[in-house]
């Protein structure tokens, strides 16, 4: 009846041990994470005696996973970006209008001449024919430049839709390429965010995909989000175009399929460039500050074969003429090409200083991002902030548990003793698990872990009160015990699982802080039960197995 | 000699003053109501779109200067509090500014944040802005929608669950009551217009679990109870199990509000709303579980010889046994 099989006693003490060990690393917070950082970067290659030092602060056996600080607790930048997939449409729609052209020019016969109308809509591609009776053709000879759309459930669509408005075709992407195109473009524009993030080398940031067109960042330790959207928002678009002419009036007409760009250091010199790039910075594989022959900072660069087939072409046919090398709508230079630039690789010079042409060298390195990220929400904590906060969640968890604890034994005695001893372990559990999973703690979380104090007690108390119910009808203290534990099973469990289900459900719905709260809410209702069923059973077995009070109270 | 809130073997009628009880849940309802469309709750950034700038200065808050300073930046509605907390010295003074979300921007621009933060040094050059929070209109638009499917789901999960493991009788006064707790805990957030965020339905689907809970526990004594004395009238029987179960519930409710005052004392000012919410809510939550819960039950009435599979005793004995 309070018989506990040794196998079940030695697998709680295990797990209560167990927890010790894994929470163990959070009291020594700083000293743990200080090696932590020190390992990461030994393991990358690089050693010092400093390092090692660090390294060796924290043994090398003990468990090292600490509980992740949010950014309310530790200060940082949140941000939350829209990547504006249209834009990759209209670059789409831009890119395959030479296609276009080239493929109504070679039947000029038949359709007459061919001319883009500009302004409309930027995701559509407006084509105008002189000779209107023959749209059809020219709808024929454009439907066959479609595609199948390159991915696994755009199964057989065509890449683009084409239809016919009196002498106009217009070309739009069609449902399934824009679907695969979006899908891209995200994926695309994560990886860029987290390898600009990377570049900078902060510690542990997230970035997260979030709904269909959303990305998440968060992180820690800087100063601002304003720093972070530096970082990633320049979009580093390089491209290298011909010029067609070098003017001092920014208002002038650039013509047709051509477009007026600002130079980036010789103020109000504009220059007059094709629209489509010869080479663009997608071609690039790899760039890094240098120095140019004159010894002033420089960047070199160099293309994939595809970049550099189409720049050699370029420069064996146009020696002589200049061509802009033009970064985030900006010329940085205007060159003549000097001779045949056969290898893909190249130099941009310029007037910058080290610090720049580096900072050059990382944008064009991560990559461009292949549209605008618009950020619809920004928060920063200062670290101080998160301190404070810390330290009143401390000084709360405490003042809080050390009521909860005087409370509980005033009223239970050597039961709510106890009690306390299982609360103790459920802290511990609480924080192994975090620790475990690495899971963030946040202030909220802070407030889940006070409110479980609370709350872990709820169990212990039902089985108590149902224990002096028990009693009262005088079978025995074992029978009133062993009794107490089976009729409130079925209390606690109802009870906890309806909380479990609201802190689900706030995990699913909520995000940063709400979710570390759900996270701590719901750990601790699973720590508490656990602890209150078989911890607290545990002790008052092994205590009643040695005293054998004829008496007992609760 | 041990601490008793409760005294042993208490016999309250809790249906005694049922008229009182109900009328009187039924009016602070209608008033949060009415509060609630008449006050309308202060929502936070995280729900109408804005900027908050958190500021701590050394001298103490004038917030007619910072008004005055900010002012000609022309930004719209600006509101502008002074933060307390017995934690902060004499040295430190904390003000929020929130700013309204401007027009045509999803979420405030740098250089916008930067004039505020230069115009507010400009009256007090110690200050500095521990935090700066800006959410677009259109994140602010799904955090409402999310939020309140997140209540909704959750009340629709423990109405489940409870019809579930109970009869339907239970589901339904279990749900007023927790519809009960939400409202109230709203009207009391619009009648203080303390700042309404989305820690704060955190918050709210914490009363919704806590408050089940302490329904739960009553419930489960009622079913145990509804085996035991197949004859006793409905309402004597929910007034022993409420009796029964009086000690612990206070217990729990005690304990738990002991940890929740600590919090709110000392737990500083960022997440007092969140705590403040959880407190008032496990206090309604305590009263509408003993005085909401149990009366539509009552109400309603529920059939006696419902647990006649799941029992195999009661198939024996007591089976034609009917209330």
């Amino acid at each position: 009846m309070m018989h506990i099989p040794t196998w079940r006693r030695v697998l709680i003490w295990l797990v209560c041990l167990g927890g010790l060990f894994f929470a163990a690393p959070n009291l020594f917070y700083d000293r743990v994470e200080t090696a932590n950082d020190a390992r990461a970067v030994i393991e990358t290659g690089q050693t010092n005696p400093e390092l090692e030092a660090d390294a060796g602060l924290w043994p090398e056996w003990m468990p090292s996973g600490l509980v992740n600080l949010g950014l309310d607790l530790r200060g940082g930048a949140h941000l939350l970006a829209e990547v504006q997939v249209e834009e990759v449409y209209a670059a789409r729609m831009e890119a395959f209008w030479p296609e276009v052209r080239d493929a109504l020019a070679a039947r000029r016969d038949t359709v007459g001449f061919v001319t883009r109308e500009e302004g409309g809509d930027p995701s559509e591609l407006r084509v105008r024919i002189s000779e209107a009776a023959e749209a059809a053709t020219a709808l024929e000879i454009v439907r066959g430049l479609a595609t199948p759309v390159a991915s696994l459930t755009g199964g057989g669509a065509n890449d683009i839709d084409v239809r016919a408005e009196g002498a106009e075709i217009v070309v739009t992407l069609s449902e399934a390429e824009r679907a695969a195109t979006d899908d891209r473009t995200i994926r695309q524009a994560l990886e860029i965010v987290r390898r600009r993030i990377d570049e900078v080398g902060t510690r542990e940031p997230t970035i997260q995909r979030q709904g269909a067109d959303r990305i998440l960042i968060e992180v820690p330790g800087v100063g601002s989000a304003e720093e972070v959207k530096e970082i990633i928002g320049t979009t580093a678009q390089l491209t290298f175009q011909p010029v067609v002419s070098r003017t001092g009036d920014a208002n002038e007409s650039p013509g047709p399929n051509n477009e007026i760009l600002p130079s980036l250091d010789e103020q109000g010199v504009f220059y007059i460039l094709e629209r489509n790039p010869v080479v663009t910075g997608e071609d690039l594989v790899d760039a890094q500050p240098a120095f140019d022959q004159n010894g002033r900072p420089a960047v070199n660069f160099r293309f994939n074969p595809t970049g550099a087939r189409a720049f050699g072409d370029y420069t064996a046919e146009n020696i002589g003429s200049p061509f802009a090398i033009v970064l985030d709508e900006e010329v940085i230079s205007a060159p003549v090409i000097q001779s045949h630039i056969p290898g893909g690789s190249g130099i941009i010079t310029g007037n910058f200083t080290v610090e720049e042409s580096t900072q050059l060298a990382v944008l064009l390195r991560a990559g461009a991002l292949p549209a605008e990220l618009t950020f619809l929400e920004e928060r920063t904590i200062g670290p101080e902030l998160g301190a404070d906060s810390i330290a009143a969640g401390k000084v709360a968890a405490l003042v809080g548990a050390i009521g909860v604890v005087v409370f509980m034994i005033l009223s239970y005695g050597l039961f709510g003793v106890f009690a306390t001893v299982a609360l103790s372990f459920n802290m511990v559990l609480i924080f192994a698990v975090l620790s475990i999973l690495g899971a963030t703690l946040t202030l909220p979380g802070i407030a889940g872990i006070v409110l479980t104090v609370g709350m872990a007690v709820d169990a212990n108390v039902l089985v108590y009160e149902r224990i002096r119910e028990e009693l009262k009808t005088a079978r025995g203290p074992a029978r009133a015990i062993h009794l107490g534990y089976e009729k409130a099973l079925s209390a606690i469990l109802d009870g906890n699982v309806t909380t479990l289900i609201t802190a689900l459900i706030l995990f699913l719905v909520g995000s940063g802080p709400v979710r570390g709260f759900a996270v701590t809410l719901g750990l601790g209702i699973l720590t508490s039960v656990f602890t209150a069923i078989f911890v607290t059973r545990l002790l008052i077995v092994m205590w009643f197995e040695r005293r054998r009070p004829k008496t007992i109270e609760v | 000699m041990r601490l008793r809130i409760v005294p042993e073997n208490t016999n309250i009628d809790f249906f005694r003053a049922a008229r009182v009880t109900f009328g009187a849940s039924i009016v602070a309802m209608i008033a949060s109501i009415v509060l609630f469309f008449a006050m309308g709750l202060n929502f936070g950034i995280d729900f109408r779109g804005g900027t908050t700038i958190r500021t701590e200065a050394e001298s103490p808050v004038d917030v007619a200067a910072y008004r005055q300073a900010i002012a000609p930046l022309q930004l719209g509605d600006v509101v502008i509090t002074e933060v307390f907390d017995p934690s902060f010295g004499a040295d430190k003074n904390v003000a929020s500014v929130r700013i309204q979300a401007q027009e045509g921007v999803e979420s405030i621009t740098a250089g916008t944040i930067e004039r505020v933060e230069e115009a507010l040094k400009g009256v007090d050059p110690t200050i500095t802005f521990p935090s700066v929070e800006s959410v677009g209109p259109k994140v602010s638009g799904e955090l409402i929608q999310s939020a309140v499917l997140a209540v909704l789901g959750a009340l629709t999960a423990i109405l489940f669950y409870i019809w579930l493991r109970f009869e339907w009788q239970f589901a339904v006064g279990a749900i007023a009551a927790l519809v009960h707790d939400v409202t109230l805990t709203i009207g009391i957030f619009a009648a203080l217009q303390i700042k309404f965020d989305l820690a704060i339905i955190a918050a709210l689907l914490t009363i919704v679990g806590y408050s089940i809970n302490d329904t739960v526990v009553v419930f489960d004594r009622a079913r145990e109870n509804l085996r035991k004395f197949k004859t006793m009238p409905l309402r004597d029987l929910l007034n022993l199990s409420a009796n029964e179960t009086l000690s612990r519930t206070v217990m729990t409710s005690g304990t738990t509000l002991l940890a929740l005052l600590a919090l709110l004392v000392l737990g500083g000012d960022v997440i007092r709303g969140f705590v403040f919410a959880i407190f008032w809510g496990v206090i309604v939550g305590t009263y509408s579980s003993i005085y909401v819960a149990k009366n539509i039950v009552l109400m309603l009435g529920v059939k006696r010889d419902w647990d006649k599979k799941d029992d195999p005793k009661a198939g024996t004995q007591f089976a034609n046994i009917d209330a």
